[in-house]
């Protein structure tokens, strides 16, 4: 009853409220795509916050403070810094105080401290430690810093005194290109295997269903520990995490393959295909040109799902210690120090980059809902 | 039909000859074998190893002999005697020496449990709110169902464990492990032992079925919007079907195919979903034996159960062709 109504409320609608040029019957595929996609709300706020995270991956090192593995000695399993403000006339300069350790005379826990006496201001565009940026030049200027004699740790340490928050920035590179790589590879694999597969038919379809049926058969996260046990712990991070993006996708392609194969099978032999065929189009330009674009809302549902899949299979593989290892780092590698759940009671900190893992991962369905919307324009 | 059904079943055994084969060649893929690493452990504690014990356990293993007659040794002892070999007891001394098929057996109960639950609970909640919210898309519920949805996605299942976990223990002061309170760990099944599991099983359950529910909501949802839109729909509105009849008899069924060619996955995918939740909240179940003996090359038990729970996903998958033949009279094998 709703969605006749829905209907019937859109329609006269659209000549009132946009001018001529812009109405639907106008528009190239593209903008009503782009308009489609802007309309859901949730994909509106999705894109910016992943740009904003991928942006803060890349320039990972300039916006840490400190290097992943520097030691902020006599720190251990600090509390974030509390950002004060307000130094002499100017009302908004940000300080933090100095602070001192004790012990919890009962528990021995460490108790931090602030020395009210003390104050450091926190500047910006400081010289710090260098980083290489692509690998290309050097650079020391960080975004944020604090005299060496204090130091400031926006999101506290962790059980061998570094900087969480410098250590989240910088494993965001990890954990998001991780995902970005494999679903790379699986799609390829995917829509080229699987659409042979459907589209040809036969013998050949016949073998690779049969392939894909024993890789998805094997349990998933065996097969990805398997894989990446195999990996040698003496790789450097970079081959390391090159193997574990293609281990994530030798699992992810299958999926994708299995979807596209059943959508084209019930496509193949429509008219509209039939008369290209007839017409003398080729295999490839029949499926790249005619079939895929009309299963393209599903391919992208999938496809979105695949990342997150992805990121999450990384994350669970380095906290079980087989996935990236130190000194790499990911968010995975960071949640290891949550596994003592008794310590995080006093340490809720521990969870913040996991608080960055349920962000990612929202964001990229946000956006991948409004795409599944947008795919299809010419609906109402 | 039936030669499609005769078909598949022929071509599913050359499949499990081939599974059984990965399933114990990949156990092998990591450098080193169990017995080297064992070795290796003890060292580092600074224990001498002398040679004459190295080879009893090889002895004993079967190791040092080439893989291929491992390989048929095991599937012989399997085929003639159901016997799946015994673990080396990399999941603790108690299960030293133990048959596979015992450790199973023990660990089966938990896991079935927590998987039907689990997946009751996904279908009951997921299928409805997908049905809704496709037919009120952009209503207020269907952003809620989206959202709350999306936020179960989005917590990786340990994450999530983590967290409730600690979130009773900072409430109660009660850490929730284990499927039964101590008392009734070891005691047969009775009434009082079923209401003590009811009191613990929520949160695996929790755990497993948000991250399904999600995903199960999504599919629905977007497999109904699809449907809604082509014309049949228009037609049989247009001829004056009832709402309720025009959403039944076609679009809802229809949408229901992705989600029939996936049935068979349900169980092995869940033991594979189940594994790191079930070791943090310390539960009964296969995962985290099967996670153990793979990291340690525990060959026989990690090879068994990955084998069984492969050959449960073909056969499954068998199934849910079949079903989807059936429920989708435009799909053909031929």
């Amino acid at each position: 009853m709703e969605l006749r109504e829905e209907m019937a409320s859109l329609a006269p609608e659209l000549p009132t409220t946009e001018s001529g040029k812009d109405s639907i019957e106008y528009l190239s595929r593209g903008k009503l795509i782009q308009r489609r996609f802007w309309r859901h709300r949730l994909a509106r706020l999705g894109l910016p916050v992943l740009l904003l995270l991928y942006l803060m991956a890349i320039l990972a090192d300039f916006i840490a403070p400190y290097p992943a593995d520097q030691r902020l000695k006599g720190f251990k399993d600090a509390p974030p810094s509390t950002v004060h403000f307000g130094v002499g006339e100017n009302r908004f300069q940000p300080y933090v105080y100095a602070r001192k350790r004790s012990f919890h005379p009962k528990t021995f826990r460490e108790v931090y401290t602030e020395e009210e006496d003390q104050k450091f201001p926190i500047h910006f565009f400081v010289r710090g430690e260098p980083y290489e940026i692509l690998g290309l030049f050097k650079l020391d200027l960080h975004l944020f810093g604090v005299d060496e004699k204090a130091n400031v740790t926006l999101f506290g340490t962790d059980s061998v005194s570094r900087d969480l928050f410098s250590r989240t920035v910088i494993a965001a590179r990890v954990s998001l290109f991780v995902g970005l790589g494999g679903v790379a590879i699986s799609f390829v694999l995917g829509c080229l295997i699987g659409g042979i597969s459907g589209y040809l038919g036969g013998i050949i379809d016949e073998i690779t269903q049969r392939i894909i049926d024993l890789l998805i058969a094997i349990p998933t996260l065996p097969l990805w520990m398997v894989l990446s046990a195999a990996i040698p712990r003496e790789w450097p991070v970079a081959h390391t995490y090159f193997a574990i993006t293609i281990v994530l996708s030798i699992v992810g392609w299958t999926g994708l393959a299995r979807v596209v194969r059943g959508k084209l099978l019930s496509l193949r032999d429509l008219d509209f295909v039939v008369a290209s065929r007839l017409a003398g189009g080729s295999d490839l330009y029949i499926i790249t040109r005619h079939l895929l674009p009309n299963f393209a809302s599903h391919l992208i549902v999938t496809l979105t799902l695949a990342i997150p899949g992805m990121i999450l299979g990384e994350t669970a593989l380095s906290f079980i210690g087989i996935g990236m290892q130190e000194p790499g780092v990911s968010w995975g590698v960071l949640l290891q120090d949550t596994m003592n759940f008794g310590a995080l009671v006093h340490q809720p900190w521990k969870l913040i980059p996991g608080v960055f893992i349920i962000v990612t991962i929202l964001m990229f369905n946000f956006v991948g809902d409004g795409l599944r919307d947008a795919a299809d324009p010419y609906s109402l | 039909m039936l030669h499609i059904i005769v078909r598949r079943i022929f071509i599913l055994i050359p499949m499990l000859v081939l599974l059984s084969m990965i399933s114990f060649i990949i156990i092998q893929l990591p450098p080193g074998d169990y017995l080297s690493s064992y070795v290796m452990r003890l060292e580092s504690q600074g224990l001498v190893v002398d040679e004459a014990e190295i080879q009893r356990l090889e002895q004993r293993y079967g190791l040092g002999q080439p893989l291929t007659t491992q390989y048929f040794r095991w599937m012989r002892n399997f085929i003639v005697n159901g016997d799946l070999g015994r673990s080396f007891g990399s999941y603790g001394s108690s299960y030293d020496n133990k048959p596979v098929s015992d450790i199973i057996m023990e660990r089966l109960p938990a896991t079935m449990i927590i998987s039907i639950v689990s997946t009751i609970v996904v279908w009951a909640i997921a299928i409805p709110i997908g049905i809704y919210s496709a037919t009120h898309q952009y209503s207020l519920m269907d952003y809620l169902s989206i959202f709350i949805g999306f936020i179960g996605l989005a917590i990786p299942n340990f994450l999530f464990a983590i967290i409730i976990m600690w979130i009773v223990f900072a409430q109660t002061g009660h850490a929730v492990t284990g499927l039964f309170s101590l008392e009734f760990r070891h005691a047969p099944w009775s009434f009082a032992k079923v209401i003590d599991m009811l009191k613990n099983v929520w949160v695996p359950v929790l755990v497993l079925a948000t991250a399904g529910t999600a995903g199960l909501i999504r599919v629905m949802r977007a497999n109904l919007l699809d449907e809604l839109n082509k014309q049949y729909v228009v037609t049989a509105r247009a001829k004056g079907l009832s709402e309720r009849r025009l959403l039944w008899k076609y679009p809802v069924r229809i949408a229901f195919n992705p989600i029939f060619s996936t049935i068979g996955w349900l169980l092995p995918a869940m033991v594979g979903g189940e594994a790191l939740v079930s070791i943090i909240l310390n539960l009964q179940t296969i995962g985290p034996v099967l996670l153990t003996a793979v990291l340690r090359q525990d060959m026989y038990l990690a090879g068994s159960i990955i084998m069984i729970l492969s050959t449960l996903t073909l056969i499954g998958t068998l199934i849910s062709d079949i079903a989807l033949v059936w429920l989708d009279p435009r799909i053909r094998y031929d």
